[in-house]
């Protein structure tokens, strides 16, 4: 139902895009979709090449690895496991999201899995590389996951100090 | 405007930003290497635990999962280059550029969480961005902005696997990250970039 929804939010603002660039001149039309479609033949091989691969990676590290260093009593440094946990997570949102319940299941601390989650969601290495890099320039992306750094550990720290969720 | 603005103008502004390498890697590029390399040995580690049925279990689903998203990959594409041509550079730079202080760091912000999609989506876009005249800063606000408090991965995934609770929480803290990491990606951005070839 959501995908389907997500699905329909895409297409209609793909259409309305096109629609305002087919206002604005045919060509620019044109061109902008043949870009993007040469953009999508340029990044295919390597979506494929992740997308197609992620499940073995996914099966070979076992999440009690993972999950191993996030207890309630590991303070700043089970937020740093945390964090390098979750750059270290393969798979899909599946995977990510389903370790962080199993955490917070087996006696987490809920600083702990928030930043987990959190840098997850901003550098898990294989998004990073399947991703984000054959889409945008390398340099950007690196200096993206550089000064991200800190966010994980700000997220611990507020959910330290309100002692939510 | 024109079509040779719409082609030419983000082209060269690339030119000139970047001294050398290609803005986007070649369809096999070393990280690409990296990750073939990665996945043969997985699957030869699979292999020698499970047999090949895990082998064949495995490969079935991501190739089906691979056959789902290649759609959402074209569509996602297709705007990036539509935002190109249609966003007025001009406009842009002066939004979305070096000088565009919090405003521009707000608007990141904004549209990273409203986008609709996946990576398939956010990442075209934000090249599609930098291409006509963002800046680091507001672009990673942009980024970040997707991955922490954009609807589309909370709605269909977050939500019904840690709850609502947690998920509320966990975007109301994540609310000002976006900026925090834009202007600190800014700030350390005019710093470094002479340095590093940025």
């Amino acid at each position: 139902m959501t995908t389907l929804i997500i699905d329909i939010l895409l297409w209609g603002s793909l259409i309305g895009v096109g629609f305002v660039a087919w206002r604005q001149d045919r060509t620019v039309l044109t061109v902008a979709l043949r870009n993007g479609g040469m953009d999508f033949i340029n990044v295919v091989p390597r979506i494929a090449l992740g997308v197609i691969g992620s499940g073995f990676i996914a099966a070979i590290i076992p999440s009690s690895i993972i999950v191993g260093g996030l207890g309630p009593d590991t303070g700043w440094l089970g937020v740093a496991m945390s964090v390098l946990a979750g750059a270290a997570t393969p798979g899909g949102p599946v995977v990510g999201f389903s370790i962080g319940a199993v955490a917070l299941k087996s006696g987490a601390g809920t600083p702990q899995v928030v930043a987990y989650v959190v840098a997850w969601a901003l550098f898990a290495f294989q998004r990073v590389i399947l991703w984000e890099i054959p889409f945008m320039p390398a340099r950007f992306v690196w200096f993206r996951c550089a000064v991200s750094v800190p966010v994980p550990f700000l997220a611990a720290a507020v959910a330290m100090i309100t002692g939510k969720p | 405007m024109s079509v040779p603005d719409a082609k030419t103008e983000p082209a060269e502004e690339r030119d000139d930003v970047e001294a050398g390498p290609p803005r986007k890697g070649k369809p096999f590029g070393w990280s690409t290497f990296i990750i073939a390399v990665l996945v043969a040995v997985s699957a030869a580690l699979v292999w020698r635990r499970d047999g090949f049925d895990a082998v064949w279990a495995i490969l079935f689903h991501d190739v089906s999962l691979f056959g789902e998203i290649m759609p959402r990959v074209l569509a996602g594409c297709l705007l990036g280059g539509l935002i190109a041509a249609v966003l007025p550079h001009d406009k842009v730079s002066k939004s979305l550029g070096p000088d565009s202080g919090l405003k521009g760091l707000l608007i990141g912000t904004a549209f990273g969480a409203i986008l609709p999609g996946g990576p398939f989506t956010a990442y075209p876009v934000a090249s599609a961005l930098l291409a006509v005249g963002a800046d680091f800063g507001a672009t990673i606000a942009m980024v970040v902005s997707w991955t922490m408090i954009g609807y589309g991965r909370a709605v269909a995934w977050e939500m019904p696997i840690m709850g609502p609770d947690f998920t509320l929480w966990r975007i109301l803290i994540s609310l000002p990250m976006p900026v925090l990491a834009g202007a600190f990606g800014r700030f350390v951005y005019i710093r470094v970039r002479h340095r590093f070839g940025l």
